[in-house]
């Protein structure tokens, strides 16, 4: 059995769908943050895998920003997830609610 | 080893880079203000910070004086009369923002300085937008000019509303990026380049149309449609302009929301030249979110929420000429470009009025206007203008950005092109009920709480709200000055 590039960038569609299906159902915010990393590193995989199939360094070198400007990202929502559970402890994504109309 | 040692730097051009290096300087200077002076370094702050941004537009004036085209990084980064018109509204607006924000966030208990240095990084970011002609530079520039957002918007860190506003525009704003973020591997995929005039050059070869295009169009103008909050991708929008401190909202509104349409320019105009799903996606989003902004806002009693909802119908009008971008390709982007311009100085206007006016009754409620008219007339008559150009009644500016829509439709022609122009007179009507239910107010209620104490203008908003409302009349009255620039904006993306 061959493993053809093909084979990498439906993983890569997997792990998309996967976090983004968790992302919209999952409601603790830590989960929902892991969704979105799932989500980045289903992007990076497809960019890898046509990177090699074209033989051309580029997608590579997204594959860098995407985990860089990921990790900024990051830091930034930990920072507001616990800015919210420091006062309320246990909050889901449905606590959040005040506002709406 | 030898590797490493042999690369080179690219040629940098530092003149076309100095509007950024500017912001990037303030921002440093901000930051070790801040370290080193501690508590009188707040005094100094919003100064420097607008100091800053009326900095930047100087080299953006000596590169427009020079006139020529600047390329960089192989053509990834690119300095046009486009970039340069835009860089300057974003500067502009960043300066109104400043002196909005000032005693808005003074009078805060909270920690101020950052919010500066953050509102700096976030416009560099979105200098860099302006500027970009490649996936990696544009993903970059968004997550630069966003990051720093999510932060404001978050600003009232004990504040419950606040939190949740930053938290909503957190994971959506994630969220957006990787649908974007994929849709760019699927066309890095299918044109092996990342560079907009590769990638076009890449599509036109392809002939025929792949479910693997598709998508990537899709995803890619979806990840965007999110940034403008285009229905149905606007949910987070409402909540998250209630939510954030007021000036953080206009910021949103406003910059932020431009930033997202000069990338969609770009990607419309240039990259994805021509692509079959682009009119047909545009024209459904554009109808949707004018008709839904406009429905949810006629039955809003929170005042910013108003505006909030305002401000997604007015994006559906800029979405608009995206809808004919094949037939009309010239006046569709001039109109867009122009609209952008227009509404900017609009609603910052009528943010800084409900600023001022918050700011003595202390509510964000429709009721709070009663009467505005009897105690503060002055900012009545601003209100009632800024309303008028967002409605599109002449003179004020708004009548000449709704005119470009109207003509970038007819030139395009056809059935679709006349089915829009309905929607859009229609939501015209619409949009107008709401505007005038805010005048109703200031103008036949009651005073509010009987509350007769005048309001007292501070300087910086009351700068904010003089250079909105000169520009905002201005434009109406003597529409050649915008409309040149975006005859400007046309020759340098098209090229004809």
């Amino acid at each position: 059995m061959i493993v053809t590039t093909s084979w990498y960038l439906v993983l890569g569609a997997l792990l998309f769908i996967i976090g983004g299906v968790g992302l919209l159902v999952r409601r603790n915010p830590l989960i929902m943050l892991m969704c979105v990393e799932l989500m980045l590193n289903g992007v990076n995989l497809s960019f890898v895998a046509f990177s090699k199939a074209l033989g051309d360094i580029g997608g590579q070198t997204v594959v860098f920003f995407v985990l860089v400007v990921a990790a900024a990202e990051v830091v930034v929502g930990l920072g507001l997830i616990v800015a919210i559970l420091r006062r309320a402890p246990g909050s889901t994504a449905d606590d959040l609610s005040v506002l709406k109309g | 080893m030898e590797a490493l040692l042999a690369f080179t730097r690219p040629p940098l051009d530092w003149h076309a880079l100095a509007p950024e290096l500017t912001l990037l300087a303030v921002g440093t200077i901000l930051t070790l203000v801040d370290i080193i002076w501690d508590e009188k370094s707040k005094q100094v702050m919003p100064t420097l910070a607008g100091v800053g941004l009326l900095a930047g537009l100087v080299p953006i004036l000596t590169l427009a004086l020079d006139g020529t085209d600047r390329a960089m990084f192989g053509g990834a980064y690119m300095v046009d009369d486009f970039a340069l018109v835009m860089k300057a509204l974003f500067l502009i607006v960043g300066y109104i923002i400043v002196l909005m924000s000032v005693d808005y966030i003074r009078d805060g208990d909270y920690y101020e300085n950052e919010y500066y240095t953050l509102m700096l990084t976030s416009l560099l970011g979105m200098l860099m937008m302006a500027s970009s002609r490649d996936l990696i530079s544009v993903f970059v520039a968004l997550e630069l000019l966003s990051i720093p957002a999510y932060m404001m918007a978050a600003w009232r860190k004990g504040g419950r509303r606040s939190n949740e506003a930053g938290l909503k525009y957190y994971l959506m704003g994630v969220f957006a990026s990787a649908i974007m973020l994929y849709g760019m591997s699927l066309i890095y995929g299918l044109t092996g380049s990342t560079s907009f005039s590769s990638i076009a050059s890449a599509m036109a070869l392809n002939d025929g149309v792949t479910a693997m295009s598709i998508l990537g169009v899709l995803f890619v103008l979806i990840g965007f449609a999110f940034k403008v909050s285009a229905v149905p991708f606007h949910n987070w929008a409402p909540d998250t302009y209630e939510g954030a401190p007021t000036p953080v909202t206009a910021f949103l509104a406003v910059a932020s929301k431009a930033a997202g349409m000069v990338a969609l320019i770009q990607l419309v105009f240039v990259a994805f030249d021509n692509h079959e799903v682009i009119q047909p996606f545009f024209w459904l989003i554009a109808a949707l979110t004018m008709t839904v902004g406009n429905l949810i806002a006629l039955r809003q009693t929170n005042i910013v929420r108003l505006l909030a909802y305002s401000g997604i119908a007015q994006g559906g009008f800029m979405l608009v000429p995206f809808a004919v971008a094949g037939q009309a390709s010239e006046r569709a982007l001039q109109a867009i470009v122009i609209y952008l311009i227009i509404y900017a100085f609009m609603n910052l206007g009528a943010f800084s009025v409900v600023l001022a006016v918050s700011r003595k009754t202390r509510s964000g409620e429709l009721e709070s206007f009663g009467g505005l008219f009897q105690y503060a007339p002055g900012l009545a008559v601003a209100m009632t203008i800024f309303l008028a150009a967002l409605a599109g009644i002449p003179p004020a500016g708004g009548w000449f950005a709704k005119f470009g829509l109207f003509r970038a439709l007819l030139d395009a022609g056809g059935a679709w092109a006349a089915t829009l122009g309905v929607v859009v007179a229609i939501n015209t009507v619409i949009a107008f009920a709401y505007y005038a239910r805010v005048l109703g107010q200031m103008w036949f209620q009651p005073i509010h709480e009987g509350d007769e104490r005048p309001i007292k203008l501070t300087s910086a908003l009351g700068s904010a709200l003089v250079i909105a409302l000169v520009a905002t009349m201005a434009f109406g009255i003597l529409p050649g000055l915008v409309g040149h620039f975006g005859e400007v904006a046309v020759l340098s993306t098209l090229g004809r």
